[in-house]
């Protein structure tokens, strides 16, 4: 292999090499320093006068003097089923002390997509144990659904608690845990490890880390190793696989850097313009091919700037994600566990995977009763601010309590409390006999003679 | 994969330079602008987009990972086309007009690149009936056969651009879109199969003012916010209001005869979604599969931006070849936006001066150049034909007042605006009623007074009255309480809630409510009109709101909804409704 010294600028992660031979754009570039030392970087501009690397690492150390080696390949990672049970750096060494992978098969990071008519329809209920989840935003097998959380919410106990008790009822086939984290601090990553030691978890999990303090721009090949190895886990081995992804904000900030870095036209908040495409180019990395058993799950969480939904990393992320779990800071306040908001949290798959043959007949409607009872009940407490609430209505002063009742029974749950989808719906009409059964329009009346706990105990009763 | 490595002299050659992503950059290469041309030893396909001294610059519809200066570049001298003919419907083909389900034949379930699959089949036979024959005089756009493609018919055309003739010969029976079917006096043949340049827009003899709606099922757009056959509208909302829910209704439930559907950088479980449930679903009127008159395109987020890019123009010309036919034709677009934004990556590549928040300049003519292909015509053979664009825009953070929608606002005539905290509220569809419109409505008005009630539009004119009311008073009670309003305003409240839950909210999951057809919304409408009048009346001759509102008949109409054959459980609760309202007059 040839090698290079002609590096010619060095700015940010950025580095520029002069007179090349003919290089392939995005091919794997390693950089030799005067001790020895390697780092790796990416091809992101190349012309037959000048090439661009990306480094992943910091570019401490490098200079006009160091060699410049092009492997004459994409970025490949080696993958194998001895992954399971490991843990990697961010740019996919092992760290735990073990073994290095031996590689069944290497396989090119950047992923391609799936072809939209090899795709199968998402429709395998996940019941997570969470009501608030599985109740009123159901995840199901393929789906990409984040976590849009803030800074200091306990949105990492939640998307364990999710990767703890997620399973397909009546299925006994568990999920394979890929776990990227992206900027985390390393307290986070333990709280992570010591959760996954204490459940088991970690024996059937692959740990991706690149920590607070590793290279920012490592952060942009992070998640696409855990996507592959998860592509690798599901299509190849026929594993059912969860992937989470953590903390997306960091890697739109390294996306931002690199931006930065090659002066290019920035979009809103100095974020790039292509961020969409390469945000959707990790996030369409979900779903289920036809004709093969496994399936990849996705759960990226990132913390919104300043509890902010409109900006533009949850708003991007929003667009290309089947719904949005939302953490909310008042409901955490109040003390409540999870503190999910399902007003603004959404799962545009859940239709697919509830009701008759999935979960039960009436789950669309509880749900849509339950999500506009607490709507407007939630609306008025606005009113009941300015007005007090002697001045509502009978059927609002019920609507306002229906909202309490609805965030102290239904949100509120334990860490370790784990709700069928039975428990769930059944507290949900606990909670909706609380209002007049002819407030309850959008369920209709064989539902109600079937299932409000009034018909039910008087049919008991008979 | 397949490598094409020929070199063929007649063509020219050049060699690439530069490599930035999809953008890279020739040199010797003679080309014009918009040239397909095939980048690298892959053949990967691309089009020119910029031409500068010895410089082509290209942007190319496949990921470009691995290819080097230096490589080979060949300029096919044609522009971007799509092929026309019989096999177009129910099928599914990426931006470029490639068959999704070809593609997986070819290199399976993921997309790989230098593989080329033509638009059409080009071995299946299709039954060819002559509508002509020798020695009949045709000009350019006449139909000289059909084919049965599926319960469509499909009528065959002379080109658009063909100069007129005599027919010699005309075929009848089994052939391939490319044999030929037709030749004329002066010698010129013609097959089934036809290419057209997606940018160009096929022409017409004469474009006509729309006066007919295009029944969508839907009730607050039907009902309130009527798009016209050959009429633009365009759905802006935030992420999770609905935008693709509402679109997908569209597509299902509208009565064009034909459906093409661009999912445009958008989710790929969705367009999955679109191919598991239109084979299932059945047209209304002709009670077969969906399916048979919908073509899909599918170039999710995560596929090459130029073929995004691309996808928006190859959408249209296939709707206009079906225009062509005399079809009313209905285009959706998911979403506009992101076809906005791959003009933006691309620009920004190109090191474009750049316009507002970053897109190019040119953002506004290109939206009006497409939102204008839309129309009701005239066609070249003197058919009526149509082609209906409703375009999704996806505003960053649901911010109305950026580029996309603006400059989509400036063009279509009407706007459904979706509203993320209707949604949140799970009132669905989420389109907001006070801040869409529509401009169609006096055009369509002749239209509702025969086909509906000569009263539908008066009706119309008072829901939209009592809805707005209620958003004044809404203002009034969120400082007040709703005790403290007069009587008849308490009223109203009511009244504009019963329109609300139950004529504008419509359950695109139910069976029968997710269809609503002109008839049954007109006697919804009606029977709140009712309760309505009763309950002024009644307030007239002295009873409470508070009594009013206790009347048990109407807790039963939203049931209406659910019910396929609703007439004579709406007869019966509107006998109940006169019959409670008359004992509560006669107790004041």
């Amino acid at each position: 292999m040839k090698e290079y010294r002609t590096i010619n600028k060095i700015a940010g992660p950025l580095v520029f090499v002069e007179k090349t031979e003919p290089i392939g754009y995005q091919e794997l570039v390693n950089i030799v320093l005067f001790d020895g030392t390697m780092k790796r970087g990416q091809v992101l501009d190349t012309s037959d006068d000048l090439v661009v690397v990306q480094i992943f690492e910091t570019t401490t150390g490098i200079g006009k003097d160091s060699g410049v080696r092009f492997t004459g390949e994409t970025i490949k990672m080696p993958v194998g089923r001895d992954m399971l049970g490991r843990i990697l750096s961010g740019g996919g060494k092992p760290i735990d002390g073990g073994p290095e992978i031996v590689p069944e098969k290497r396989l090119d990071i950047t992923g391609a997509a799936i072809n939209p008519y090899a795709r199968s329809n998402p429709s395998d209920f996940i019941q997570t144990g969470i009501s608030t989840i599985d109740g009123t935003n159901t995840l199901v097998r393929g789906q990409k659904l984040p976590i849009f959380s803030g800074a200091g919410l306990p949105h990492n106990n939640i998307a364990l608690q999710i990767a703890r008790q997620a399973k397909v009822p009546g299925s006994t086939e568990g999920f394979a845990v890929v776990f990227a984290a992206m900027g985390i601090t390393k307290e986070e990553a333990n709280a992570f490890m010591q959760d996954f030691e204490r459940t088991g978890a970690l024996e059937r999990a692959v740990v991706f880390l690149n920590l607070a303090d590793d290279p920012a721009v490592e952060r942009i090949i992070t998640p696409r190793l855990a996507l592959t190895t998860a592509e690798y886990l599901a299509f190849e081995l026929g594993m059912h696989v969860l992937v989470i992804l953590t903390d997306m904000t960091n890697y739109c900030e390294a996306l931002r850097q690199i931006g930065a870095a090659r002066e290019e036209v920035p979009g809103r908040r100095g974020y790039p313009g292509y961020m969409y495409t390469d945000l959707a180019c990790l996030y369409e990395r979900a779903g289920i091919i036809k004709g093969l058993k496994g399936s990849v799950t996705q759960i990226p969480i990132l913390t919104m700037p300043g509890d902010d939904i409109t900006h533009p990393i949850p708003d991007l992320t929003g667009y290309i994600t089947e719904g949005q779990i939302v953490v909310n800071r008042d409901l955490h306040r109040k003390g409540i566990y999870p503190p999910i908001n399902v007003l603004p949290s959404l799962s545009r798959l859940m239709n697919l995977g509830i009701g008759k043959g999935h979960t039960r007949e009436d789950h669309k409607k509880v749900s849509d009763q339950m999500y506009a009872g607490y709507a407007e009940g939630n609306d008025l407490r606005g009113l009941v601010a300015i007005v007090g609430k002697d001045a509502l209505s009978e059927r609002d002063r019920m609507f306002l309590e229906f909202a309490d009742l609805f965030e102290n029974r239904f949100v509120r749950q334990g860490y370790d409390e784990d709700r069928t989808i039975e428990d769930t719906l059944n507290l949900g009409w606990e909670l909706l006999s609380t209002l007049p059964v002819e407030q309850l329009v959008r369920i209709d009346r064989e539902l109600i003679q079937k299932y409000h706990p009034k018909f039910r105990t008087g049919a008991k009763k008979e | 994969m397949e490598v094409k490595n020929e070199k063929t002299k007649d063509k020219k050659q050049g060699v690439l330079k530069r490599i930035a992503g999809p953008v890279v950059t020739a040199v010797n290469l003679d080309a014009h602008m918009y040239d397909v041309v095939k980048v690298g030893r892959e053949a990967l396909m691309g089009e020119v987009i910029k031409i500068q001294g010895d410089n082509v610059i290209i942007q190319v519809y496949e990921d470009t990972s691995g290819i080097k200066p230096g490589e080979p570049v060949e300029n096919t001298g044609l522009s971007l086309a799509v092929e026309l003919g019989p096999g177009l419907l129910t099928s599914i083909y990426d931006g470029i007009q490639r068959p999704l389900a070809v593609l997986v034949e070819k290199m399976g379930n993921f997309i790989e690149r230098g593989v080329t699959a033509p638009g059409l089949s080009h071995t299946k036979k299709w039954k060819f009936v002559p509508l002509v024959k020798a020695g009949d005089k045709v000009e350019a756009g006449a139909i000289i056969g059909e084919v049965q493609e599926t319960n469509i018919v499909h009528r065959v055309m002379i080109p658009p651009t063909a100069k007129p003739g005599v027919i010699k010969v005309i075929k009848s029976g089994e052939y391939t879109v490319d044999e030929i079917i037709c030749t004329l006096e002066d010698g010129r043949e013609f097959p089934m199969i036809q290419r057209w340049p997606v940018r160009v827009p096929r022409p017409v003899k004469e474009k006509m003012n729309p006066t007919i709606p295009l029944i969508t099922g839907q009730r607050i757009l039907d009902g309130l916010f009527p798009i016209a056959k050959g009429g633009t509208a365009a759905i802006p909302g935030p992420f999770g209001s609905g935008k693709t829910v509402t679109q997908q209704q569209l597509a299902k439930w509208s009565d064009a005869e034909i459906v093409v559907y661009i999912g445009c950088g958008e989710r790929g479980n969705e367009m999955t979604e679109v191919l598991t449930e239109f084979p299932h679903l059945e047209d209304p009127k002709t009670g077969k599969p969906l399916m048979e008159r919908t073509v899909l395109i599918a170039n999710t987020s995560n596929m090459p931006v130029a073929a995004r890019e691309a996808s928006v123009y190859t959408g249209i010309t296939i709707a206009e070849y079906f225009r062509d036919m005399g079809y009313d034709v209905s285009l959706m677009a998911d979403s506009t936006s992101r076809w906005a934004e791959a003009m933006r990556e691309i620009s920004s590549r190109l090191e474009e001066m750049p316009g507002e928040e970053g897109y190019p300049a040119y953002l506004a003519a290109r939206l009006s150049e497409f939102y204008e292909r839309a129309g009701l015509v005239k066609t070249l053979n003197g058919a009526r034909g149509s082609v209906s664009v409703i375009g999704a825009v996806s505003p960053p953070g649901g911010d109305f007042s950026e580029p996309v929608t603006q400059n989509t606002l400036r063009i279509v005539k009407v706007f459904w605006a979706l509203d993320a905290k209707l949604s949140q509220r799970r009132h669905f569809p989420a389109i907001n009623w006070l801040n869409s419109y529509s401009l169609y409505l006096d055009s369509l008005q002749d239209w509702y007074d025969k086909e509906v009630s000569p009263d539908w539009n008066q009706i119309r004119s008072w829901a939209m009255g009592v809805l707005q009311k209620e958003a004044e008073l809404q203002e009034i009670v969120q400082l007040v309480g709703s005790d403290a309003l007069p009587e008849t305003e308490q009223l109203t409240i009511e009244i504009a809630r019963m329109i609300r839950e139950i004529f504008l909210q419509q359950n695109a999951y139910d069976a029968v409510d997710t269809f609503c057809d002109m008839k049954k919304q007109y006697d919804m409408m009606k029977a709140i009109r009712l309760y309505s009048d009763l309950a002024y009346a009644a307030q007239v001759a002295g009873v409470s709101p508070a009594q009013i509102i206790t009347i048990k008949a109407k807790n039963d109409l939203p049931q209406i909804k659910f019910i396929k054959d609703y007439k004579p459980e709406l007869a019966k609760i509107e006998k109940q409704m006169d019959a409670e309202f008359n004992a509560l007059r006669s107790a004041a």
